[in-house]
């Protein structure tokens, strides 16, 4: 994620009702799924951009995700992600937003 | 080339334009040229190198400049020889990867689909599509390029002038080892549309879309008078008044020497040209013009996009070239490709952005009005950049990527299982293989095979598949896309 | 369970997977408020 989006992202955060936000990706690969949900729960992984270090803590979510799906209409999940979700690897995505949540911080 | 000697603007009177034909012929695509411009030193203005150098600071400026190609690589860069159609797009399927370990032996810095030139040449264009004369040259690079300008009146500075125009918002002119080559100066001292990098970016779009324009008028029937220009590029042309005024057809028209066509810009992002080019058969479909070339410059922004994954690769800097293109279309000539009109479709409100919703519009929906199926085109050409080039950067395969989901849509529809997916997207899809050059990789960069594999070869159907990605510019959430589809000419 | 209503969404999409249009449509029709959208774009 590049820095300046970063930088809208924690001024957002800073100045909203962060309580109520969540976040939704729509990234097409495990790697780079991986690398946004650690910059928004942990911090930048990369220590590049100005979330280096500081954990935002947002709860964070891929739209393959099961529990995403059940959420949202059938016809409109259909419709918007329809077979996208095995022209791309979605187990693998899944899998590393798994990893995300789980990761421990760096000591 | 003997072209190159002569000033920008031919002298006398224009052309009689020809009386417009009340109904017209149906359109086809009967050439298509690149001129692509290796300009290494010119990958510190690249947007990307621009700000992670102003980050970075000394220390990344060396190790780009370390991992520069020089000319001779560049020409043997196999999907460069493809660009020039030196090579076919099928043989990188065989070559192994990354291309740039496996040189072309003997390869030529021109062939039947254009030409490459280095950045001495760039310059020297530079200078003759100066129209505003905001370009000076260090006084000995000057004389260097002296037989080249051939009497073309440039400015030159010493060392202070140079470093005083700076001073003053001018943009360097990189050359090797820091040498500053010359500097162009801002079009107006506070105006924002017109910084001296703007100027710059802009002049080099002009210059490679009139050196491709050139390269097709010397080449492909140079008597038959072009009546219009289609513009198709990604620049802004403007003041602060007209951030996007435009028009930048008819100044590459008149830097490649044309009298007598009139010319617009179409914009739509990457999705450009092949938007031009369902508008220019549809122009000659009218019978309003007979010959229109659809034209477009490279983008010097995209220079070094993405270095810092080439540098992490131990790859050279591959997006070391700008592309320019020109194509021709004209009313119909018994032989060449038709542009066939009825398959032309565009990515309309409502139809959807998600990559499979895109792919539906552009590429399903219009077959299936015809009655075609996927398996009936032989070559989908899609966004065709290099992989060797996003790969590194974790931006992925781009063309695989298409093929995939139409591969998927196929199988979907039942025309193969998901087991025969692979096989299709190899017997239908094509091996990246264009310069990360925005619209200029988007489906045209297959032109010239597509025509050649039309008309001597034994192709039927080509699609062309271009997407935009109009929500860049803030003012939408959506994408765009064209396509339209070559067939081979009955008669 | 995850439940979209009364939540305010960040829709981080990308053009070669799912664009934030698309997550947007997705968020929305199931009661979420999207206060933040961006699709990534890299070529």
């Amino acid at each position: 994620m590049d820095l300046e989006e970063q930088g809208a992202i924690q001024r957002l955060v800073e100045q909203g009702d962060r309580d109520r936000m969540v976040v939704l990706l729509g990234t097409p690969t495990a790697g780079s799924t991986m690398m946004v949900a650690l910059t928004l729960t942990e911090g930048d992984p990369s220590y590049a951009g100005p979330l280096a270090g500081v954990p935002l803590g947002l709860p964070v979510y891929h739209v393959f995700e099961d529990q995403v799906k059940a959420a949202i209409p059938p016809d409109v999940y259909e419709r918007e992600i329809g077979p996208m979700s095995f022209v791309l690897d979605a187990p693998a995505i899944v899998a590393a937003m798994e990893r995300a949540r789980h990761q421990t911080p760096p000591s | 080339m003997v072209w190159g000697a002569s000033p920008t603007l031919t002298a006398g009177a224009a052309p009689t334009r020809a009386v417009p034909s009340a109904v017209g012929a149906e359109p086809v695509v009967r050439a298509a040229r690149f001129a692509l411009a290796h300009v290494p030193h010119l990958v510190v203005a690249g947007s990307k190198p621009r700000r992670e150098l102003a980050a970075q600071g000394q220390g990344l400026w060396y190790k780009l400049q370390a991992s520069l190609r020089n000319f001779e690589a560049a020409v043997a860069y196999p999907p460069h020889q493809v660009m020039l159609g030196n090579l076919a797009p099928e043989a990188l399927w065989d070559c192994p990867r990354p291309w740039h370990r496996a040189p072309v032996a003997g390869a030529r810095p021109e062939g039947p689909a254009g030409v490459l030139v280095g950045e001495a040449t760039l310059h020297t264009w530079l200078v003759r599509g100066d129209a505003a004369k905001l370009v000076s040259l260090a006084e000995d690079y000057a004389v260097e390029l002296s037989a080249r300008l051939a009497g073309a009146r440039v400015a030159t500075a010493n060392a202070a002038g140079l470093k005083a125009a700076l001073a003053v918002g001018g943009e360097p002119l990189a050359g090797p080892a820091g040498r500053v080559l010359g500097v162009v100066a801002p079009g107006h001292e506070a105006d924002e549309s017109l910084t001296g990098a703007v100027i710059l970016e802009n002049l080099v779009a002009k210059v490679t879309g009139a050196l491709a324009l050139r390269r097709l008028l010397d080449e492909v029937c140079p008597a038959e008078p072009v009546e219009f220009l289609l513009g198709s590029g990604e620049e802004a042309v403007g003041d602060r008044y007209q951030r996007g005024g435009g028009n930048l057809a008819k100044a590459i028209g008149e830097l490649a020497g044309l009298r007598g066509a009139g010319g617009v810009d179409l914009k739509a992002f990457c999705a450009g040209p092949v938007h031009a080019l369902i508008m220019a058969g549809a122009l000659v479909r009218s019978g309003l013009y007979r010959r229109v070339i659809v034209v477009g410059g490279g983008s010097l922004a995209k220079l070094g996009m993405k270095s810092l994954g080439h540098l992490a690769a131990g790859y050279p800097i591959l997006e070391d070239v700008l592309v320019g293109m020109a194509v021709d279309v004209v009313a119909d000539d018994g032989r060449s490709p038709r542009l066939r009109l009825d398959s032309a479709a565009t990515l309309r409100l409502g139809d959807g952005d998600a990559p499979h919703q895109v792919a539906m519009a552009l590429t399903v929906a219009p077959l299936k009005r015809l009655g075609w199926r996927l398996s009936d085109v032989d070559r989908f050409a899609v966004e065709l950049h290099d992989p060797d080039v996003t790969e590194p950067a974790g931006s992925g395969n781009v063309p695989a990527h298409n093929y995939r989901i139409i591969a998927a849509l196929a199988a979907q529809a039942g025309e193969i299982d998901r087991g025969g997916m692979a096989a299709f997207e190899r017997a239908h899809g094509l091996p990246g293989f264009s310069p990360t050059q925005g619209h200029i990789a988007s489906a045209v960069p297959y032109l010239p095979h597509a025509i050649a594999g039309l008309t001597d070869g034994s192709l039927r159907r080509v699609q062309l598949i271009a997407k935009g990605s109009l929500f860049l510019g803030r003012m939408t959430t959506m994408g765009d896309g064209a396509s339209v589809v070559l067939e081979r000419n009955a008669r | 369970m995850l439940d979209f209503k009364g939540k305010l969404v960040l829709a981080l999409g990308e053009r070669d997977g799912i664009p934030a249009s698309s997550i947007l449509t997705c968020a929305e029709s199931a009661g979420g408020q999207v206060v933040y959208n961006v699709t990534q774009c890299f070529v």
